[in-house]
């Protein structure tokens, strides 16, 4: 069945529902596939004979009515499962089974999906490269020495290389897109509040957002819809009627309007990239939108603000990891203050340790005003510049990345020029508004690179149309054959 | 009355010292569940049988508030006559403890749900007003238990995320004995709002306590510090009396005061720097990301404002007014909810002077004695009534109701029962008393003929003879009435 | 600004975070280059713009006063790295 490995979500759910293959034959397809390719780290945890079963259950009981009916789906480690170990790519969480599931992959186990494993990441969420995790890199199914992005990056390499017929991540500054974009998938990240935060390993509670990673629109729309809703579980979470995006998916975009932002063409960004916004710029117009100037003066002021408070938020959120309630504890240490430095000492690795001090340095007496509080304030610019713009128009273009995949160990010597990967994916999540990323085309050395459309709070559908709509003119195909198996 | 009389001073030969209180009072919220979780709140349960994974901090875990803690904190503060703030914030107070599994604490910091109020003290020289800063709502944290094991501190968390309601006052308190009064107003008035149970030894009211002294005249406020945690209206009066001397001393010495945290040793009678903690303090706050603004609508205030039962001070004078009580008796009246309704039950048809004696002098050495609330009384309302009543009407007499309350006490019987039983109905019958009155004068001749040649003394030994012989019941008015007609005539005759 | 090393010690300190001493020095490093790139921030001016903590048009949602939760206390310990049947057990706490 060589050519599963070319079928998308929807396809295979329309198989398993007309009954030409089982829950129990696709799921054994993407062990085997699993199983051919440890070369590429995705997985940090597989739980084949509960899957297995779980298939089994499934066919025995034939209930059609979900979603995702009988669909194995892995997903990023960063969502509790239960009785699953879920490590958020860490030593320090590398022996935690929680005892409950989150809301939103509960929510895709209600639709009818099984778990498949769960997918590497970076640690705690807190990379673009996924180099980060304890559990080691994953590499990117495009070229062996590239890294997948981050910090999703083993559910994007998971989707790209066929062990998972769609997936989910989170994103807290690009998470999502950015290893979307690197592998050549589709990603998007909701509006905040759209998807439930309750039971996923907390990174910057402002931030954080889980979204779908598929190989399609039409998957993403369908993903989406399945893990999105209300949870009173989740203070933040947005309470409004559940929207039916697949069924309104539209490519007819005729008359919408869309923004160009004249500050996210930066310097020294590859004539590729330029060349793809240029085309995706000309496909808008050629489906009948409009395409007009606009600007967001204060973009480039979104990655120092996020490097503000990002951290400090995870400089609190990540106090819970002690040592006493769960996860590792040192053995060494004379009473509970040694105790405690030990376990985080050993039990975080280096990028999660900086951001932690950072964090509590920002936060810390004396300087609160001056970084923590400053940054607020230019969220709000940030967010007032988005505001603004979206009374003029639709949607916005940009490109997801200012490079295409780089090489492992290339940029993990300097933080600075590794969070600038981030530079067009971090300003959506301070205005905590919606944005995909679609495959648009490759660079000179073939590797994938894609464009994001940006909306403003609650308007999905839009952008999924929008992207709908381009994706059938960009007409993209993934390069590489299987050279890891 | 001299006020000066009353005041607070550390006096030493060279000066006198006036001691500067402020107190932040920690109150249990009175709900079923946690602030933040579905987990009970009731005290004594088995350890860590009432923690969910929101109060021990699982990954992925989110609070979300509760309702009627809110509400608590309004009432509270609006009893506390102080402004009710439309928009407050939750932070995150950040450290690291066994017991506070988040390693921070929800609470508020920059906007509070309450913020400025007023409680007046009924102190021996007048009435005190205390302003109060603020009141905010927070999470308790867990227990931690260090004499368990030599080696190792044990941890419950069932009380981590219990509501605290932390009341803040301004620095106006002057001695130990208006911080009682304080503090004992302050329960008062979340006993009648139903706000806080006010059990200490349950740990529902705790205080920090900040105290600092300046010489008597001075207007600078000398360097505080803070007395973590106390937990008896007592140990808090120790506890300034001796941290207020310990500075002094330090003082007089030459020496300066170091602006820091302080444990009170109750067996010691001593307070000891905390500065191994202290120094590492830095608590980072700042808005809790997993919860949003808290925004109350003004009419939700009213509604709860005009459901606020009446406060101890308006039922001072109300009793004072209508019921002619002195402020004293008011006071002891109104102190607890409980007694104040037991005395208006009582005074629905019974003299009312009678009433708020036999409440505060017998009821409450019986209670006293027993160590019992006045809603678990064996006496209840109605047949302390009825006794008031049966005492009115001459039916006994204020000696045999005591009698009667006593039995009344060990039986809870009502009063008409233990009269018709024990046949304690006072003997009214003139015909009837005047033959036990002649037969007590004809045995005692003698003593009749002393008392016609002027030994008038004598007269209380006949009413005592008369007493004995009707065994006790005899209405004393007519006894009176006919021995002094008797002796009257044996005179004549 | 630039972070001293033996401010990024206290940092880690109140953190709770045991630093190896040769990796102090080029943390320093690289705190330093972060603080550096924050600090961008200071050319605009904010004087006028109310801080933002949330994105999103919403305030909070209580839940009612409803015990239903707690009662998993073996659930609450399963994970924890020492235990007995009834607590959470840490090195002695130090006062
Ligand atoms: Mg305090
Ligand atoms: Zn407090």
């Amino acid at each position: 069945m060589s050519d599963l490995n070319k079928s998308t979500l929807l396809e295979i759910i329309n198989l398993i529902k007309l009954k030409k293959i089982s829950s129990l034959e696709i799921t054994n397809h993407f062990i085997k596939n699993i199983e051919k390719s440890k070369n590429l780290n995705c997985f940090i945890t597989t739980c084949f004979e509960k899957t297995i079963k779980s298939a089994k259950d499934f066919d025995a009981k034939k209930d059609f009515s979900g979603l995702l009916s009988g669909v194995p789906l892995a997903v990023k480690d960063l969502f509790c499962t239960k009785n699953t170990k879920t490590t958020a790519g860490s030593k320090i969480l590398s022996n935690f089974i929680p005892t409950y599931e989150s809301t939103v992959t509960d929510n895709l186990w209600s639709e009818g999906a099984i778990l498949l494993g769960k997918l590497n990441c970076d640690e705690f969420a807190m990379g673009s490269s996924n180099e980060t995790s304890f559990f080691g890199n994953t590499i990117n199914p495009v070229g062996k020495n590239l890294v997948p992005g981050g910090s999703s990056g083993g559910s994007a390499s998971a989707l790209a290389a066929n062990l998972t017929p769609a997936t989910i991540g989170t994103d807290t500054g690009g998470s999502i897109r950015q290893p979307a974009s690197f592998t050549g998938t589709v990603g998007l990240k909701p509006t905040y509040g759209l998807c439930s935060r309750w039971g996923i390993v907390a990174f910057a509670s402002s931030l954080d957002q889980a979204g779908p990673m598929t190989k399609n629109v039409e998957d993403c729309a369908l993903l989406l819809e399945a893990m999105s809703g209300y949870d009173e579980k989740d203070s933040t979470s947005i309470n409004k009627k559940k929207e039916n995006y697949s069924k309104n998916l539209n490519p007819k975009i005729n008359g919408l309007k869309i923004g160009i932002p004249k500050e996210y063409r930066v310097e020294n960004m590859p004539k590729e990239i330029d060349g793809l916004w240029k085309k995706g710029i000309d496909i808008l117009k050629n489906s009948g939108a409009k395409i007009i100037d606009i600007s967001l003066p204060h973009t480039k002021y979104a990655l120092p603000t996020y490097y503000i408070v990002a951290p400090a938020e995870a400089s609190s959120n990540l106090a819970r990891y002690d040592g006493i309630k769960f996860g590792y504890r040192s053995i060494k240490g004379k009473n509970l203050i040694e105790m405690y430095e030990n376990t985080r000492g050993e039990g975080f690795g280096d990028e999660v340790k900086r951001r932690v001090l950072i964090g509590t340095y920002v936060l810390s007496s004396g300087y609160y005003d001056a970084y923590y509080l400053k940054a607020q304030k230019v969220r709000r610019l940030i967010k007032n510049d988005f505001d603004k713009c979206f009374k003029g128009v639709d949607a916005i273009l940009t490109p997801s990345t200012p490079s295409s995949a780089f090489k492992i160990g290339e940029k993990s010597n300097d933080p600075i020029s590794m969070y600038l990967n981030d530079i067009f994916t971090v300003p959506v999540n301070l205005a905590g508004i919606p944005a995909i990323s679609i495959p648009a085309g490759h660079d000179s050395k073939g590797y994938p690179l894609g464009l994001q459309l940006i909306s403003k709070a609650l308007d999905e559908q839009k952008i999924l149309n929008l992207a709908f709509a381009m994706e059938k003119s960009i007409d993209f195909k993934q390069s590489f054959n299987r050279w890891w198996e | 009355m001299d006020k000066e009389k009353f005041d607070y001073y550390i006096k030493t030969e060279k000066n006198n010292w006036e001691v500067v209180i402020g107190l932040e009072v920690h109150a249990q919220v009175i709900s079923a569940s946690k602030l933040f979780s579905g987990s009970s709140t009731k005290f004594g349960a088995k350890p860590n049988t009432q923690v969910s994974l929101v109060d021990s901090a699982f990954p992925g875990m989110l609070p979300v508030v509760n309702q009627y803690c809110i509400e608590q904190a309004i009432k509270t503060g609006l009893g506390l006559n102080a402004k009710i703030n439309l928009l407050s914030i939750f932070d995150r107070k950040n450290y690291f403890y066994a017991d506070l599994p988040a390693g921070y604490q929800i609470s508020q910091y920059k906007n509070p749900i309450v913020g400025e109020g007023e409680v007046t003290l009924d102190m021996p020289y007048g009435s005190k007003k205390v302003r109060i800063e603020r009141l905010h709502l927070e999470q308790d944290a867990g227990k931690s238990i260090h004499d368990m094991s030599p080696d190792n501190t044990f941890v419950d968390l069932n009380r981590s995320g219990v509501a605290l309601m932390e009341i803040v006052s301004k620095p106006d308190l002057r001695s130990p004995s208006e911080v009682n009064t304080y503090v004992k107003k302050l329960r008062t008035i979340m006993r009648y709002l139903g706000t806080c149970d006010g059990n200490m030894q349950e740990g529902s009211l705790r205080a920090d306590v900040n105290v600092s002294v300046r010489k008597k005249g001075e207007k600078k406020f000398g360097t505080r510090c803070e007395i973590k945690n106390v937990n008896s209206i007592k140990f808090m009066e120790m506890a300034i009396d001796t941290e207020a001397k310990r500075q002094v001393e330090l003082l007089e010495s030459g020496k300066n005061i170091e602006q820091e945290t302080r444990l009170f040793d109750t067996k010691k009678n001593e307070t000891r720097s905390m500065r191994s903690k202290e120094e590492a303090h830095d608590y980072r706050y700042f808005p809790d990301p997993d919860l949003l603004p808290l925004e109350i609508e003004h009419s939700y205030i009213e509604k709860l404002k005009k459901n606020l039962p009446e406060l101890p001070d308006q039922k001072k004078k109300r009793f004072i007014k209508k019921f002619k009580l002195t402020p004293y008796e008011a006071n002891v009246l109104v102190s607890e909810a409980d007694t104040s309704k037991y005395f208006e039950e009582v005074i629905k048809d019974a003299d009312i002077k009678l009433a708020k004696n036999w409440i505060i002098v017998e009821l409450f050495a019986v209670l006293n004695k027993k160590n019992l609330d006045i809603k678990d009384s064996p006496v209840s309302p109605k047949n302390l009534s009825s006794l008031i009543n049966a005492i009115s009407s001459g039916e006994i007499s204020g000696k045999i109701a005591k009698k009667v309350f006593e039995m009344m006490v060990e039986s809870g019987d009502e009063p008409s029962k233990i009269i018709k039983e024990k046949g304690l109905k006072q003997q009214s019958d003139p015909k009837e008393l005047e033959k036990i009155v002649l037969k007590v004068l004809e045995s005692n001749s003698d003593k009749v003929s002393q008392y016609k040649s002027g030994k008038e003394k004598l007269y209380g030994f006949f009413i005592g003879e008369i007493m004995k012989a009707s065994s006790g019941k005899a209405n004393p008015k007519l006894v009176n009435d006919i021995l002094k007609e008797k002796l009257k005539n044996d005179q004549k005759s | 600004m630039s972070i001293e090393k033996n401010q990024v010690k206290k940092v880690a300190k109140l953190s709770r975070i045991s630093l190896d001493e040769n990796k102090v020095e080029s943390l320093s490093k690289d705190l330093n280059s972060i603080i550096n790139f924050v600090e961008q921030l200071n050319k605009l001016d904010t004087k006028d713009t109310k801080p933002l903590s949330s994105v999103i048009d919403k305030t909070l949602e209580p839940r009612n006063d409803k015990v239903n939760d707690g009662k998993i206390k073996d659930e609450i310990l399963k994970n924890s790295p020492d235990k007995n049947e009834d607590f959470f057990i840490v090195p002695k706490v130090i006062e």
